[in-house]
């Protein structure tokens, strides 16, 4: 086995010995899921038209704090536990000890966030009736595709904070009343939207059809893809601060 | 064997370790003695590579720790025994790290069995005494058969009957051929573990002898008194009252 293959297995019995891992995801899907299917019933009894896509998004910007918490958490337990010292004594590469974290935080948060999504998306359009999205049209694709890289990139990010930081607490309490902007729409604030539209929570929602193309209140300055684009240089941002706080400092 | 050499550790509050030289050599346990904040730690954090020295080096078998492929099968150390996350039992802590090095499962039944954890592998760690972290950092420590062992305060916490265990595996890991390098704060333990000791106080190297002629040259004395002088000038916290 490579050497980054053996540290990834390390990182994959971690994730999967702890009792936390199946709490925070089983929590994820419970949010997403149970309030997806509330918010679609809202949007079936609303007179107004709306985006019937969006239905299936809305409850994953709560979800996503679970999500996120999990992986925050999953990075930041070794320092708060000190097991980073048993960690670098047996991998001592820091970056392949950070890549190896990162890879198996990304791939769990992948796998929860597919299935808690696309189960989101077929638990509200089947509230919806005859207004549901379509699921074999390429918008639907386009949304669930690009809700699922939010959601597990908006994570990496977030663990990538969790090593700067090199503390569950600290970095949970700087980024949660940040990510909690877009779950209250607090992003739409005029005084605060030109910048607040950039943060790495807001960047996603429009390719998951949560902003409202054009409108001078809930539209953004830019694309869908775009949106993403600007999520993987968050991403890449905090997995390079993180990559540098581990090869920097004494562990 | 370990070297280490003119190693310095300073940080923004002051010096940690301050140019410490010593040898362990294979074949006899090597008690690292000094009193509480000698530095004890700092110089075995660097030796593992997870401190950066300011200054000097510290090779084991010629090479940096960071150099080792597979470490643990290099070298085993006990640090901390708090350094374990606490929603984790005893078997899955050593299975990724066995995972870590390309170490089988078997390996990890037998460590357990060998430090008498078989019976509570399965329990979560926050349910451990300090006596059964210490041996499952024990068990870490062993589980890739290295050549050399590092163990930090491995009696702290443990029953009379942990202690002599210490004792007797350190002494049979060193018979077996392996460098063996013990720190404690209780000149009284090293005495009876020990064959050879490295005495630090305030980051700096008092003593560097075997543990004989320590003994024989305060014959008749309590050694921990011995110990005490020795360490006098650097002791830096000390009880309001004691001498």
């Amino acid at each position: 086995m490579s050497a980054l293959g053996a540290a990834a297995a390390a990182e994959w019995v971690k994730v999967r010995s702890v009792r936390s891992t199946p709490i925070m995801l089983a929590a994820f899907a419970v949010v997403g899921v149970g309030l997806g299917w509330v918010v679609a019933g809202s949007f079936a009894d609303a007179a107004r038209e709306q985006d019937s896509l969006a239905a299936g998004f809305f409850s994953l910007l709560l979800g996503q704090l679970v999500l996120i918490t999990f992986a925050v958490q999953f990075a930041g337990a070794e320092f708060s536990t000190g097991t980073v010292r048993v960690s670098l004594a047996a991998v001592p590469s820091r970056g392949r000890f950070f890549a190896a974290k990162m890879l198996v935080t990304g791939l769990v948060v992948a796998g929860a966030a597919v299935v808690v999504e696309v189960a989101t998306f077929f638990t509200a359009q089947s509230r919806l009736g005859e207004r549901a999205a379509p699921f074999m049209e390429w918008e639907t694709v386009e949304a669930l595709l690009g809700g699922w890289i939010h959601l597990t990139l908006l994570s990496l990010f977030a663990a990538g904070v969790a090593v700067m930081v090199r503390s569950t607490v600290v970095a949970l309490s700087v980024l949660l009343p940040i990510l909690f902007l877009s779950s209250q729409g607090l992003g739409n604030v005029d005084a605060i939207r030109p910048v607040a539209q950039y943060l790495p929570d807001q960047v996603g929602m429009v390719v998951m059809h949560l902003t409202v193309p054009g409108d001078p209140q809930f539209g953004r300055d830019y694309g869908p893809w775009e949106g993403i684009g600007i999520l993987v240089l968050w991403t890449a941002a905090a997995l390079v601060g993180g990559w540098i706080a581990m090869r920097r400092r004494d562990a | 064997m370990i070297e280490v050499n003119h190693l310095t550790k300073r940080y923004r509050g002051g010096t940690a370790v301050d140019d410490l030289t010593f040898t362990v050599e294979p074949g006899r346990v090597t008690g690292f003695l000094g009193p509480n904040g000698a530095g004890k730690s700092t110089t075995i954090r660097m030796v593992l590579g997870l401190d950066r020295p300011t200054a000097g080096s510290a090779l084991i078998g010629g090479r940096q720790y960071a150099e080792f492929k597979r470490p643990l099968t290099a070298v085993g150390a006990l640090l901390e025994a708090s350094d374990l996350h606490p929603g984790r039992s005893a078997r899955d802590h050593l299975l990724w790290l066995a995972a870590s090095n390309g170490l089988g499962r078997k390996r990890v039944q037998e460590v357990l069995e060998e430090t008498g954890l078989s019976e509570a592998a399965g329990k979560r760690v926050r349910a451990f005494s300090l006596g059964m972290r210490q041996r499952l950092g024990i068990a870490a420590a062993l589980l890739g058969d290295p050549g050399v062992l590092i163990l930090d305060e491995p009696v702290n916490g443990l029953d009379p009957e942990g202690v002599i265990w210490v004792r007797n595996l350190a002494k049979r890991l060193a018979g077996e051929g392996r460098t063996v390098l013990v720190s404690s704060h209780l000149m009284a333990e090293m005495a009876l573990t020990a064959s050879h000791l490295v005495v630090i106080g305030r980051g700096r190297l008092l003593a560097d002898l075997p543990t004989e002629e320590f003994v024989s040259a305060h014959s008749g004395a309590n050694l921990e008194e011995a110990f005490m002088r020795l360490t006098s000038e650097s002791v830096q916290y000390r009880a309001g009252g004691a001498r």
